[in-house]
Order: structure tokens, then C-alpha cells, then sequence
């Protein structure tokens, strides 16, 4: 629906765009005054400036004294572009306020993300303004001009030349961008002998294998859930967090929406070692030591009769007889052709062969499992190319090391031995958004340009591509990996856009201008997916699986900080994880019997030891998880994030090994004494035998269609003493869907994001003041070995008759016409009364000014310029983003007609990849929101009190395979 | 009597009595006998006095009540017009006119109008503050506030004779009589 | 309870003023306290200790004005604590006052005449405390002025529903009423004050005060009028006000809050914590100003009688919240109640029970009640249990409501600490000022009593409807 505003062909001009933020923040009611902005330019440039020697600030300013034309104050614009994570692009709209990105949407074009975003998306534009980004280019902690860094490099070619590039290595991350892997092509032409290598902590090396194992060549695996009835997972979060993601999150969710209004539902069985959110919305969930799910994968495929004949000696393996295993089988079977089985990236590669090889078996291949070749320009064995790398280091061979991205100081092997090895080479170049761990060991660093501020181009998980467009000049001067490796060229000054421009001219098709317009609006390039390639009859590796004995450790990727790269991030720092809802902090998860087995409990240290190499971690009980297994999370425990990132939680990279990159059964562990307290911001995870999040089974359904309403009871519609307030043109309601919600959080940010909710901080949190306005509450019933789980977002319910506004003295909290709670900050005097009377504890209030943390400079530009940021002292809340509402009702009105569904959408609603959320106008009865109303699912949260909310829910429904219970057993 | 001239004209005369019997009884007489014009002094309030004294019952009640309906109509005017007229807007779903909910404060501010009218109608009346008062000449009156009680004739009175009043006095057994300046 | 057992030979049914006395020395004794130069020396220490918490207070809340809320230990869901469990605590206190000047008198109750004054004292200082913390508790204390009844901003008026603007003319009511009461009944005492005073300064400042007043029988006459008609005003005002603060919670809909038994069940536990702090003060008073002639065990015992009663009601009140939780079936109340009993504030819970319900059992015996010292320790206990009352309904009640999502737990800070301790010592300091300066006892009445004046008639007769049987000792 955004793309209507997207104003993408108008939108290109490269070289200037770079004057928008400082031009246009001159204009009224962006938070910046010009005194402001000069001040602001000013300094950012004092310190950019000597390296900006191509750029002078006057440039900056001058030409925006006169408005581009397609610019309204007050009005944003919306650019394509497109985010990597790991390698794989997800397609966003960007939302701009005259220059300044504010707010990120997906991209409804883009496959990865059909409209939808995850958190890290969301909190793209926090990274953008974060304070403590690197803003210079320094030389040993001078700061140096980018001419004297063009010198260097220009010394390098000179030296290296000679010697064809020997003494030349490259370190990048997963590299999918076609630009950046022509210039590395064309510099490996230049100097053959220099290298290439490519290192990612959470690199899918496991994935690639199991493809090389299966077909013998490595292959990108797609699944289509769309048309998948039966789902396996074998240890994948393939909702939450993976390639893909948002895209599987909306089919999964849609197959559950069809299921649960009379279609066929869609059934998941998840085995896994963690407790993800994946496994939270499993119908049949077995925990499973990640040692043992090989083994488990197994049995499974030759009870589908892969590999061996069912029936000899080994069939099946030690789950032969395993109850979850057969019927799982026996489900797959019967859903041949439609059923789907998806291995994690954090299993061998092995696992990944089997699955490849059941969906062979089953028939899935080219239906709901289809592959292309690898998205990766390089598909290479990541593992091996940093080996291979700290190998010449360490023989002395390299004498220029350039690290563009990542931070493999912190985050490579623990026994590689990285840091020596790279010390020993002479010229040491690193390219980061932040001076981060690897930085301080390089001479020269190299201020990053955040992708929203560079040119670029990338690849989606089908192998899409995408221009990466900046929406703002780079507010540090900081350069992109493309302009580094043009000065290594023989162009060392060609800019970003141009490269990316050389890299597609003749590439698209048509007249090249046009068609390179169009691909900046859409957000991507029509066809540049990958052909499908026909492959079956994947082979079943003949590698036994590892035994599982004693303890082991797993490591994951952090579901809010990715791999550490987000460790500054303060939007994902305060975000609570899926499931534990930590915050600020990683924990080591392990189960309750496992707890009182080591007697140990929440937030007791104990110390983790793997192969000698130790780390001290706080413990957290998560029911769920397998027992016998501990598990952690990356990207903790940095050194040299930020002045949030440093210090938080604990680094697990320090026990993780190259044998051992995701999981070890060497591991050791030592309970002491120490205590380290953990920000959790939901203390309690039962619901107490009420009904708060509703689930039943399609089967209760096709028996008692009441069955939903008849939980708790509810007033009838005319059950009130008083006579209801004449409602207006619009009642403006929202519907959540439980049945679709994965928990991922994206809504969360997305929240924080478009409503300059500020950050708090751990300690705060500790002290139960966090001020997000939008939670997802986690519920854990029965088992506590493996219990069945449920998400339930809580934004505000919008009672029709409202606790909180009968109890404020000032009336600063009142009813609108068009139904909503709406809160006053000016009238607050902040009683706190509100809040206490508020039985769904959505109210937040400002214990302290947090809103001055919108004072730095920086941050100024994220602020969303149509909401107030709230001053300390005053009670805040879910609006259900009016200002939203107004913008959609003001061009209705100029367009003299209604509100039509679909015009006013708000952040939660938008962000979500499941479409779990709808809001709309009640008083429409064709509106989405009210024909979700009147499904026999919906429901109100705690309609006994008679609050009346305008938030309803539709309960969740679960498709048990009626041989075993939820539970897994038979 | 040279000496009268000299003080210049009496307000009035001032027995001293030592117990409140005999004040009552003297209260009494000092009424058969005629004389109109007249007040006690007392350290404590005297039941039966005001009788004695012949004093009308006095109009305070009135004033409170007055005091009671003000505040009360005051408080339920405000909160309706304020509520429904003035700026009626949707609170809780509630009526603009939540009667029910106007309660307390029509009772509290019933309560508080009564009690400003009870204290500042009982000073008003009794004309205070009054920094000066004759009676305050005398020289024993001090006790007044102790433990003597006084009973004052004035010289308004119709009956009054300097003489004649004193006589009448030390007869009804006053330990003493002494003249009040003006 | 040996002090109890050590203390039960005094014989039953004192009157209510030792025999002996005479106007003249009932004044004299009185007003000397207040006339007399020498300062006593306990009269230096206390007031000195109490002005330094007094001064806690200040920088407690200077600091909170500076920095905002987050300095004290609330949060979500807690969102009140100490601020308001305070407040209720104050007013309770400030309940005994009123009532033994209003309600004792119009039942005739000769024995108040003693206490009332410096209970009025007490309810004022109370009140000014509790008064305290409705402004500071507010996230934006300098817009308080919005909760007064005027379009105030953007002709806005308050929000006449919120049982918070309900609080602020019961308390600004009951605060006024009980000032003139007190005033009222000062002005004959200021009187005589300013007739026995010997220093110019002193007969000034009470001869400003006393407005003239010279005991006329006229002026008596309407003066007695206007005190029985505050009074026939103050009975109904003091249970209101309680009853307002009461709705506080009863308005709301949190489980634990959301009951219909917290009117009276409120004001019967302000007169229960009035009455006790009644005691606290009076027992040292009567001692140290050696007072035992004026205030006697009589009024020891009757005091200790309606805490006895009170605190049986506020017991009762304390096991129908629990029943109708059970008798409801409703899982909300059901549950608030057992993580009453069960939860992570048990301790709080049946510290509560024993303070509340268990202590003053002990009132029933008649040694206990003729020992002042017991009285004391009862009192003090009572007045803690108090405290934990309100606390055990306003945070327990709080942290754990509907959705155990959003449970959370609440710790104080020292500030909060540092808050609730200053009160104490501003209450302190004001009652120590009021004993130097003005008379603790009403004079004027005390006359009344002095044997002399009984043959005045039957009003002045002893009423012995709650005097105890003599019984051998």
C-alpha cells in the first residue's frame, strides 16, 4: 500500500542525494532548527571534514536552499533499498522526512520480505544515527584524509604489482552483491596471486556442504510453504530468524489463517535443541540434544525409505521406535508432494543431506522445495578460507590484510589463533561502521558508510537482486567497501554509484536509464532471480552420527543482536528475546531438570569450559529446552562496541572452536558463587488457568464452533447501565490473530521505531520501567519439560469504557469520537492512577526524561517528526499510531471520500511478516478487522471486566496429529 | 463624685462575683429588677446564664444552613455545568452527567461552606476581632479569664444610676464594684 | 507483656480529673507549661532530632523534584507505593482528632476534654503530612494546580469522576474544618494566655490571636452554638473523608481493590490508628508534664476500649475481604488473596495479622489496660500494622493483577525511606512547636470539670456510661 507513495523514479539523483539531510532540515518540523543544523553539520563535518577533501560542506548546503521539487515539509517521501544480513538482501521502502531516513518498511515487491520486515530491519535507521559510530578515517588513531588513505592504497598496488598480489589478502563477509564481486574479480585478474577469503561467524557453510554431499554441487534450497501441509523441521528457526524468514513467516501464517476458517491446515512438527520461536508454534515439538537430531533425522528418513530398505538391521537407528519420529513419517507419507522438511544451518552438513534427500523421497523437490544455484558470489567453505588465511598470516606471506566488514578479531574460531596471526601482517586495513575489536588491531580504519547512506547492490535468498540506494549523505563521510576496492583500481576515485551503475549497464534490459529507474522505485530487478534447476534423488550420506553423551553446548546466532553486529543497537539491546524475554544480556539456557541436576538457577554464574578455553555465564532455566544441553548466543561480551554495546552479557566466541562451531559434547561446567543479574521484562510465564491466550485444536473447533467464546464469559453487547456515546464516521479497531503470530518481535521495533519510544537501559529494566509500548507476552502451559507455548501481542486495548480514564483527575487520558483512549501528554501531571487501574498493563510511564536521549545531534534525525517525544513525568501509551490515522483521514479528505481499508496501517500491523495484526475501521462491516470480528475465533482479553476493548484476538488453532498428543508422545 | 467628673462618663459598672452561683443568682435579680442593659464575664460557658440574662436564642443555625445549601448547590452547579455544558467530553463511557459520581464532592463542600459560615457567622456576630473593649480598664477583669466571674451594668442602660446601680450590686453580694471607664 | 502483669494494681474507674483542683489551678497548671521561660531540656532533644528528619524530608524531595520518580523503587505494574500507602497512614492518624472533639462531644463524653485539644493538634500535623504526598507522588508536581476546581488550562476542568479529585476536597475539607474546630476552641485558652502572660511579646502574640475575646456571656452563648453545630458538621465530615480515601481503591478494578467493604472498613482502621497514636503521644506527655492529674488512666482505659472495638472491625473487615474471595469464585480475587497469604509478600501479610488482630486481644484484659507502658507497646504495634495494612493493599494488590504477563515485584529505595522517615520527623517537630507554645489541654473545659463547677447542673455531672467497674485489685 506504501508503494503508492514511492517516488522512485524521481528519486535517483545520485550525487546530489547526498544534500538532502542538510538541505532539507532547514525546512519547519523536523526537531532541527537551521542554528541547529549548521551546528550539527558543522561539527559531523570538523570531523569528517578532512577527509571530505572531494566534498566541501558549502557543496552540502548551497543547492537545497531551493527545494527539490518532489519535496512537501512535513510530507515523507518513501526510497526502495534493500538490507543484507548475512549475505542475503531483504527489499525495504524507506520513509524519509525531508532527507532524514526515519522509519523502515518492507518492501511488498521484494520476495524476501512481500511487505513484511524482521527486527533487524526495523532497527536499521538506530544503527544509522547511532552516536557512536565511527566518524573518521584514522591512521594508528591519527585522523588522517581520505587522499592519504588513496596514497596507501596506491603504495600497495605499487609493492604488490611486482608479485602479482601475493603478499594481498582480502577478507570480506558473505558476499552476495554483484558489484562488490566484480571488483574483487577484477582486482583478482589484476593480481592473481593475491586472495579472497570470506569469513561469517553465522556463515551457512553447514547449508552449502549438505547441498555439495546431497547433489555434489552446492545449491540454494527454497521452500515453498505455500503449498507444504506437513512441515519437519530438524533444528531450523526457519520463522524467526534464517533465509528468508519474513517471506516462510507469512506463508506458514497464512496456511494457519486458511486452516483455522475451514481449509486445510497446514502441521508442523519442529525438532530442535533450543527453545525457538519456531518450536513455540510447533504443533508437535520434541526437544532434542543437537547431537542427537542426525541420528533422529535418520531414523525418520528410512522409515520414508531413504537410503537403505526399510526393515534391515539399522533401519531407523536409535529412533526406530520413537513414537514422534513415526507418526512425523508416517504424516510426511502421507503428504508426499506437499510436505516439506528443513534442516538448520546450525546442523552438519550431513543433516542438511538427509533432508535434501527426504524431500527427494517425498516428492517435494520442485514443488514446495525448489533450487537454484547458490545466491553467494563465492559459495566457498568459509571455515576452510579463514583457516587458509590465518595460515599465510601466520607464515608471514601477507604483508596487506584488507577487512572489509565484519569483526573477525572478536568473532573467528577461538583456536585459529586470529589476532596473533594477523598481527604479524605489516599493513593491516579495516573497513566498520563502529571502531570495533578488529579495528584497534589495524593501522588503518576506515569509516563504513551505513547502507543507507551508499550505493550499492545485493541479492535476496532466490537470488533477486536489488540497487541498494542511500536515502542520506553519509552524516560522517564514511565510504563503502566499493569505493575501498576502487582504490585498488585504476579508477581510485570512481564513487560508489558509478561502480554500481558499470556493474548493471548492459545488464538490464531495455534502455538502460529507464530500466535502472525502475529498479531504484520497485526495489528490485525484474528477473533477476535465479532459473529453478531440476534436481532430485539427493544421497543419503553415508556418515554416522555422533553419539550424544553428557552435556553439550550449542551456540546460536543472538535473535536481537545477529552476530554482535548489532551489539550497539539500543532498539535491539531492549529488545526482549523471543520466549526468555531477556534483555541487554545472553544467558546460558539449559532445562529445569538440567537446573536442578547442576544445582543451579536463574542468574547464578557458572563457568563454561570447552577444550581449556573459559567463560563465566549467567544460567537462565528455559522450559523447553533439551535437557543435558546447554545453550548460548553470539555476539555478547564485545569489547569495543559502544557505550551500549561494551560490557553487555557474556562472549561465547571465546569457547567456540573451529571443530566445534555449533555445538560441542566437550563441555564442562562449574557452578560459582557469583550472581549476575538478568533484565527480564516478563517475570511470570504461566497463565495461571486463565484464559489470556486462547488455543484449541481444529478438531475442538469442527465440534463446538463456541468453543473460543465459551473460555470466559463476556457482556452482552447491551449489557451496560449507561447509554453508550453516539460513536462517529469511524470506530477504529484492531483484530490479532494468535494463530499467526511467530513472535519475532519486528512489531516491537517497528513500535519503537514510528513512536520515538526511548530506551531505558538494563538497569531500568531491572527495575521493571521499560517503556516499549508493545509486547509480545509468552506463555509456557503444562510440561515443563516441553510445554505448549504462545505468544500474545499487547498493544493498547482501546476500551470503549476505559479503567484509566475514570481515574484521571486532570483528564488528561479521554475518549475520542472515533473510539480511541487517547492520552494527553500535556494534561498528564502523572498520577500514575492510569496505569494502576489498567488490568492489561499497556500504560508506560517516564520515571525519568529518557526523551533527552533525543537530544545528541545524531539522534535528533531519528526522531519520527509526527510524534511528540514525551517529557519525564508523564504517562505514555499505544495510540494506535494516530498520527497514522490523521495522515490517512486528511487524504481522504482531500480526495473528498472515506477512510477505505487498507489506507490507515499501522507500524505493528505493518512490520508484521505473518500478518498476525489488522486494523481497520469497525464501523465498515467489509473491513478486514470486522469480518475477523466475527469469526467464531475472536475474542476480547479479560471481556468479564466489562472494558469493552477495541483490541480483540482471534484465538489460535493448532492441527495436532491426533496419534500423539502435543507433547510428542504417543 | 469630684472624682467622676475628672474620669470623664462611666461605661458602666463591674461586680465581681467568686463562684458562678452567685452570678446566676445576681444575673437573675439584676433582670426582676429591670435593668435591660447588661452582660457577664465568665471563664467558662454558664449553663442556665444565657436564661438568666434573658438572651434571645440566637440566629447562627440559620446562617449554617445558609452556609450548607450554597455550598451544596455551588458544588453540584459547578461539576454539571463544567461536566455537560462547559466542555462535555467522553470520559470512560461514562454520562456526561455522572450524578452518582458528583456525590462526594457536593458533600464535602456542603460540609465546608457550613463550617466557614458556623465559625465566621459566631465571630461576626460577636464583633470579632475587637482589639479594644471598655471592660478591659477594669483592673481585677483579668481574673475573668481565670476564675472570677463578673456581672457589667451599663451606663446605656435606662435604669442606670452610678449610685443607685453600685448599691445594687454590692448588694447582691458582688465582692466588689468597680466603674468601667469608657 | 511483664510490664502488663507488673502493672495492674491501680484501682478501676479513675475519674476524670484528680480531686483537688480549682480554676485557679487548673489554669495555672496548664498555662504555665506554655508560659514558663525555662525550656526543658527533652523538649531541646526531641524537637532537635525531629527538625533533623524534618530536614531529610527536605532534601528527599528537593532531589525527587530534581531527578523525577525514578528515584523511588515504583514501577510497572507497581505504580504507587510508599507515597500512597503513606498518605493513607497519615490521615487514618489524623482521624482521632476530630472525632474525640466532634463525636465525643456530642455524646458527652467528658473524659475528651482533656485529650482533645493536642488530638486536633495531632489530626492538623497528620493531615498536613498526608497532605505531603498527593503533590509529591505527581510526575509533574508543579502542574498540581490542575486538580482545582477551575478551567484551569485550555479551559480544561478537572475530571470530576477520579476519586483522586474526590481526595482533594475531602482532605482540603477536613483539613479547613479541623483547623477551625481546633481554632475555635483555642481562642477562650489564648484568652487567658494573653490575661497571664508577663513578657510584652507573649501578651501580643496571644492577645492577636485570642481577637479580643473576654468570655462574655453573650459571646458564650453563640460561641457554644457555633462549636456544637462543627461539631453536629465535623462527625459526618470525618467518616466521609476516609470513606473518600477509601474509594481510591475501591473505584478501581484491580482484585484487591474492587470491594464495596472499604468505606467503613477504612475508617474504622483511621480511628483504630488515630486512637493509637493518641496513646503514643498522650502516655509520654501526661508523664513528662506531669499531667496524670488531667489525663488519668480514665482516659487511658477508654481509649484503649475504642481500639479494642475498632480494631475488631478492622479484623473483621480483614477476614470478609478473605471470604468474599472464596465466597465470589472469582479466579482474580481468589488469587490476590492466596499470593496475599502465600505469595512473596506473605511475610508482610501476617505480620500484618499478628499487629492488627492478635496485639490489641490483649485489651481485653483490664491489667493491660490500666498499664500505661502496655498501652504503649500496644499502640506502637498497632500503629506498624497500620503501615503494613496499607501496604499489603496497595502494592501486594499491585504486583501480581490479571494479567501475570505484567507481574512484577517492588523494592524501596533509601529515598522512599528517607521520605516516609521525614514525615515523622515534620509531624514531630510540629507537635513539639504546638506543646511550647500553646495549651496541649483545653483549659476552658478542663474548668468545667473542676469540682466547683458541678452543681451547676447535670451536664456537668460525670458520665459514667463507659467508666469501669471498681474491682479488687
Amino acid at each position: 500500500m506504501k508503494e503508492s507513495k514511492v517516488h522512485g523514479p524521481k528519486s535517483n539523483v545520485a550525487p546530489e542525494l547526498p544534500v538532502h539531510p542538510a538541505g532539507h532540515a532547514f525546512t519547519p518540523g523536523d526537531g532541527l532548527d537551521r542554528r541547529e543544523l549548521f551546528k550539527f553539520v558543522g561539527a559531523s563535518l570538523a570531523l569528517a571534514g578532512a577527509t571530505a577533501c572531494t566534498r566541501q560542506p558549502t557543496e552540502k548546503i548551497v543547492p537545497y536552499v531551493r527545494q527539490p521539487e518532489e519535496i512537501v515539509p512535513g510530507k515523507p517521501l518513501f526510497y526502495a533499498t534493500a538490507m543484507s544480513v548475512g549475505g542475503l538482501a531483504t527489499g525495504l521502502l524507506v520513509e524519509s522526512h525531508m532527507g532524514r531516513p526515519t522509519k523502515v518498511e518492507g518492501n511488498p515487491l521484494h520476495p524476501a520480505s512481500l511487505g513484511g520486515t524482521d527486527a533487524f530491519a526495523q532497527a536499521a535507521v538506530y544503527g544509522l544515527y547511532d552516536p557512536d559510530r565511527s566518524q573518521t578515517l584514522l591512521q594508528l588513531g591519527e585522523i588522517r584524509p581520505w587522499s592519504a588513505f588513496l596514497g596507501e592504497m596506491r603504495l600497495v598496488l605499487e609493492e604488490e604489482r611486482p608479485r602479482r598480489g601475493a603478499g594481498l589478502r582480502i577478507l570480506t563477509e558473505t558476499v552476495s552483491s554483484p558489484t562488490l564481486a566484480r571488483q574483487l574479480a577484477l582486482l583478482l585478474a589484476a593480481l592473481p596471486a593475491a586472495r579472497w577469503h570470506q569469513w561469517e561467524p553465522a556463515s551457512r557453510d553447514n547449508a552449502r556442504n549438505g547441498a555439495r554431499m546431497a547433489f555434489g554441487t552446492p545449491v540454494n534450497a527454497i521452500y515453498r510453504l505455500t503449498d507444504a501441509d506437513v512441515i519437519l523441521s530438524l533444528d531450523a528457526d526457519f520463522l524467526a530468524c534464517g533465509p528468508a524468514q519474513s517471506r516462510l513467516a507469512r506463508e506458514f501464517a497464512a496456511r494457519r489463517r486458511e486452516g483455522a476458517s475451514g481449509g486445510a491446515m497446514n502441521r508442523l512438527y519442529v525438532v530442535e535443541s533450543a527453545m525457538t520461536p519456531t518450536g513455540a508454534r510447533a504443533d508437535h515439538r520434541k526437544p532434542l540434544k543437537a547431537a542427537d537430531v542426525e541420528a533422529f533425522a535418520r531414523s525418520i528418513a528410512t522409515q520414508l525409505g531413504v537410503g537403505a530398505p526399510t526393515g534391515t538391521a539399522e533401519s531407523g537407528g536409535r529412533f526406530a521406535t520413537d513414537s514422534f519420529a513415526r507418526a512425523a513419517a508416517a504424516d510426511l507419507l502421507r503428504h508426499r508432494g506437499r510436505s516439506a522438511v528443513i534442516a538448520g544451518d546450525s546442523q552438519p552438513p550431513a543433516v542438511h543431506a538427509i533432508a535434501h534427500a527426504m524431500n527427494g523421497m517425498l516428492a517435494n523437490a520442485g514443488r514446495t522445495v525448489v533450487y537454484t544455484d547458490p545466491v553467494e558470489a563465492n559459495p566457498e567453505d568459509q571455515l576452510e578460507s579463514l583457516r587458509a588465511l590465518v595460515a599465510d598470516m601466520k607464515s608471514g606471506a601477507v604483508s596487506t590484510v584488507l577487512v572489509l566488514g565484519g569483526n573477525p578479531v572478536y568473532n573467528a574460531p577461538a583456536d585459529l589463533g586470529f589476532r596473533d596471526a594477523f598481527r604479524k601482517v605489516a599493513r593491516r586495513v579495516h573497513l566498520s561502521l563502529e571502531s570495533d575489536e578488529t579495528s584497534v588491531e589495524c593501522q588503518w580504519h576506515v569509516a563504513e558508510a551505513h547502507f543507507l547512506e551508499s550505493w550499492s547492490d545485493a541479492r535476496a535468498f532466490d537470488g533477486t537482486a536489488s540497487i541498494v540506494q542511500p536515502l542520506i549523505a553519509p552524516l560522517y563521510g564514511g565510504r563503502s567497501a566499493h569505493e575501498v576496492l576502487a582504490a585498488l583500481s585504476d579508477q581510485p576515485e570512481l564513487s560508489a554509484y558509478e561502480t554500481v551503475r558499470q556493474t548493471w549497464s548492459g545488464r538490464l534490459p531495455g534502455n538502460f536509464e529507464e530500466s535502472w529507474r525502475r529498479a531504484l522505485h520497485d526495489g528490485l530487478i525484474a528477473g533477476s532471480a535465479f532459473p529453478l534447476r531440476a534436481l532430485t534423488g539427493a544421497a543419503l550420506p553415508a556418515s554416522e552420527p555422533v553419539v550424544s553423551s553428557g552435556l553439550e553446548i550449542t551456540f546460536r546466532v543472538d535473535p536481537t543482536i545477529h552476530d554482535g553486529r548489532f551489539a550497539n543497537n539500543g532498539w535491539l539491546q531492549e529488545l526482549p528475546k523471543p520466549v526468555t524475554s531477556v534483555t541487554w544480556d545472553n544467558v546460558a539456557a539449559i532445562s529445569p531438570a538440567t537446573a536442578a541436576r547442576l544445582g543451579v538457577a536463574n542468574e547464578d554464574v557458572v563457568e563454561l569450559s570447552v577444550s581449556g578455553r573459559r567463560v563465566r555465564a549467567p544460567v537462565w532455566i528455559v522450559s523447553g529446552h533439551p535437557d543435558e544441553s546447554i545453550g548460548v548466543t553470539l555476539g555478547y561480551g564485545r569489547t569495543a562496541a559502544g557505550r551500549l554495546g561494551s560490557g553487555a552479557g557474556f562472549d561465547s566466541y571465546a569457547i567456540r572452536t573451529s571443530d566445534a562451531l555449533w555445538r560441542s559434547g566437550a563441555v564442562g561446567v562449574r557452578k560459582t558463587d557469583d550472581r549476575w543479574r538478568v533484565a527480564v521484562t516478563q517475570e511470570h510465564h504461566s497463565m495461571e488457568g486463565r484464559h489470556l491466550a486462547r488455543a484449541v485444536t481444529s478438531d475442538e473447533l469442527s465440534r463446538n464452533p463456541g468453543v473460543v467464546q465459551e473460555m470466559g464469559e463476556a457482556p452482552a453487547a447491551g449489557q451496560t447501565l449507561y447509554p453508550p456515546h453516539p460513536s462517529h464516521d469511524y470506530a477504529w479497531g484492531m483484530a490479532i490473530d494468535l494463530g499467526s503470530c511467530v513472535g519475532c518481535n519486528a512489531c516491537v521495533v517497528a513500535c519503537t521505531a514510528e513512536n520515538n519510544v526511548p530506551i531505558v537501559g538494563k538497569d531500568q529494566v531491572l527495575r521493571g520501567r521499560e517503556m516499549q509500548w508493545l509486547r509480545i507476552d509468552h506463555y509456557a502451559e503444562g510440561d515443563p519439560s516441553n510445554p505448549r507455548h504462545s505468544f500474545q501481542p499487547i498493544p493498547c486495548m482501546q476500551c470503549e469504557n476505559a479503567p484509566c480514564e475514570l481515574v484521571c483527575p486532570v483528564g488528561a487520558t479521554v475518549h475520542s469520537a472515533e473510539g480511541l483512549n487517547d492520552m494527553v501528554y500535556n494534561r498528564c501531571v502523572g498520577t500514575k492512577y492510569c496505569a494502576n487501574n489498567c488490568p492489561y498493563k499497556v500504560r508506560r510511564f517516564n520515571f525519568f526524561h529518557w526523551s533527552k536521549q533525543f537530544r545528541a545531534p545524531s539522534m535528533r534525525m531519528l526522531a519520527n517528526p509526527d510524534v511528540t517525544v514525551r517529557w519525564r513525568g508523564v504517562m505514555e501509551k499505544c495510540t494506535y499510531c494516530i498520527q497514522r490515522i490523521n495522515e490517512g483521514k486528511i487524504r481522504a479528505e482531500l480526495e473528498n471520500r472515506r477512510v477505505r481499508d487498507g489506507d490507515v496501517v499501522t507500524a505493528c500491523q505493518q512490520a508484521c511478516p505473518a500478518e498476525a495484526i489488522v486494523f481497520g475501521d469497525l464501523a465498515d462491516p467489509q473491513s478486514r478487522v470486522s469480518q475477523r470480528r466475527r469469526s467464531p475465533l475472536s475474542y476480547a482479553l479479560l471481556a468479564e471486566l466489562g472494558t469493552r476493548p477495541r483490541t480483540t484476538y482471534l484465538a489460535k488453532v493448532e492441527s495436532p496429529n491426533t496419534h500423539l498428543d502435543a507433547e510428542g508422545r504417543a | 463624685m469630684r472624682v467622676e467628673e475628672e474620669r470623664g462618663r462611666a461605661w458602666g459598672l463591674l461586680g465581681e462575683f467568686e463562684t458562678p452561683d452567685e452570678l446566676l443568682h445576681a444575673a437573675r435579680l439584676a433582670r426582676a429588677e429591670g435593668y435591660r442593659r447588661m452582660d457577664a464575664y465568665t471563664p467558662f460557658p454558664i449553663h442556665g446564664l444565657s436564661d438568666a440574662m434573658g438572651f434571645r436564642p440566637t440566629k447562627l443555625p440559620l446562617v449554617v444552613l445558609a452556609g450548607a445549601v450554597i455550598g451544596c448547590v455551588a458544588a453540584l452547579g459547578t461539576m454539571w455545568f463544567s461536566a455537560t455544558i462547559h466542555y462535555p467530553i467522553n470520559v470512560a463511557g461514562k454520562p456526561y452527567a455522572s450524578w452518582p459520581m458528583f456525590i462526594p464532592i457536593t458533600f464535602e463542600l456542603t460540609v465546608l461552606f457550613a463550617a466557614l459560615a458556623a465559625v465566621f457567622g459566631m465571630l461576626g456576630m460577636n464583633g470579632l476581632p475587637m482589639p479594644y473593649h471598655p471592660v478591659f480598664n477594669a483592673p481585677r477583669f483579668a481574673f475573668a479569664s481565670r476564675d472570677r466571674f463578673f456581672l457589667c451594668i451599663e451606663s446605656r442602660d435606662a435604669l442606670f444610676d452610678p449610685a443607685n446601680t453600685r448599691a445594687f450590686l454590692n448588694r447582691l453580694g458582688a465582692r466588689e464594684v468597680v466603674e468601667v471607664e469608657e | 507483656m511483664s510490664d502488663v502483669a507488673g502493672s495492674g494494681r491501680r484501682r478501676g474507674g479513675p475519674p476524670v480529673i484528680e480531686p483537688g483542683h480549682t480554676y485557679a489551678s487548673v489554669t495555672d497548671k496548664i498555662s504555665s507549661i506554655v508560659l514558663s521561660r525555662r525550656t526543658p531540656l527533652f523538649w531541646v532533644l526531641g524537637f532537635f532530632v525531629s527538625f533533623l528528619l524534618a530536614m531529610g524530608l527536605l532534601v528527599a524531595v528537593s532531589y525527587l523534584f530534581a531527578k523525577g520518580l525514578g528515584i523511588w523503587g515504583i514501577n510497572q505494574p507497581v505504580e504507587w507505593a510508599f507515597d500512597i500507602i503513606n498518605f493513607v497512614w497519615w490521615i487514618g492518624i489524623g482521624h482521632a482528632g476530630t472525632l474525640i472533639s466532634a463525636i465525643l462531644l456530642l455524646l458527652r463524653q467528658e473524659w475528651r476534654t482533656s485529650i482533645n485539644r493536642f488530638a486536633e493538634a495531632m489530626t492538623l500535623f497528620a493531615v498536613a503530612c498526608a497532605g505531603l504526598f498527593p503533590l509529591i507522588h505527581l510526575g509533574r508536581p508543579w502542574l498540581a494546580y490542575w486538580l482545582f476546581p477551575y478551567p484551569n488550562t485550555m479551559a480544561l476542568w478537572p475530571q470530576w469522576r477520579s476519586p483522586l479529585v474526590w481526595d482533594v476536597f475531602a482532605v482540603g475539607t477536613y483539613a479547613t474544618v479541623s483547623f477551625l474546630f481546633w481554632f475555635v476552641g483555642l481562642i477562650p485558652d489564648l484568652a487567658t494566655l494573653r490575661d497571664r502572660a508577663r513578657r510584652k511579646g507573649f501578651q501580643i502574640f496571644y492577645g492577636m490571636l485570642a481577637m479580643g475575646w473576654r468570655g462574655s456571656a453573650l459571646h458564650w452563648h453563640r460561641y457554644e452554638m457555633a462549636y456544637l453545630l462543627l461539631a453536629g458538621l465535623a462527625t459526618p465530615l470525618v467518616i466521609s473523608v476516609h470513606t473518600v480515601v477509601s474509594f481510591d481503591f475501591a473505584v478501581g478494578i484491580i482484585p484487591g481493590w474492587h470491594s464495596t467493604i472499604f468505606p467503613p472498613y477504612f475508617v474504622a482502621g483511621a480511628i483504630y490508628a488515630g486512637f493509637a497514636m493518641v496513646l503514643l503521644l498522650s502516655i509520654p506527655l501526661r508523664k513528662v508534664y506531669g499531667l496524670e492529674d488531667f489525663i488519668t488512666l480514665r482516659h487511658l482505659q477508654n481509649m484503649a476500649k475504642v481500639m479494642l472495638a475498632t480494631g475488631l472491625v478492622v479484623g473483621y473487615g480483614y477476614v470478609m475481604e478473605a471470604f468474599m474471595a472464596w465466597y465470589s469464585a472469582n479466579p482474580f480475587e481468589k488469587y490476590m488473596i492466596v499470593n496475599r497469604m502465600k505469595g512473596p509478600y506473605a511475610p508482610a501479610y501476617w505480620a500484618l495479622m499478628l499487629c492488627n488482630i492478635v496485639a490489641p486481644q490483649f485489651l481485653w484484659f483490664k491489667r493491660v489496660r490500666s498499664s500505661p507502658p502496655a498501652l504503649w507497646t500496644i499502640a506502637l504495634i498497632v500503629s506498624i500494622g497500620m503501615w503494613l495494612e496499607r501496604f499489603v493493599i496497595i502494592v501486594v494488590s499491585l504486583h501480581r493483577d490479571f494479567l501475570p504477563s505484567a507481574w512484577g515485584m517492588y523494592r524501596p529505595t533509601g529515598w522512599d525511606w528517607t521520605t516516609f522517615v521525614g514525615t515523622i520527623g515534620l509531624f514531630l517537630a510540629l507537635m513539639f512547636l504546638f506543646i511550647r507554645f500553646l495549651p496541649m489541654i483545653s483549659i476552658f473545659e478542663m474548668r468545667t470539670l473542676v469540682p466547683e463547677a458541678r452543681p451547676l447542673g447535670k451536664e456537668a455531672v460525670p458520665d459514667d456510661s463507659v467508666a469501669d467497674e471498681p474491682e479488687p485489685a
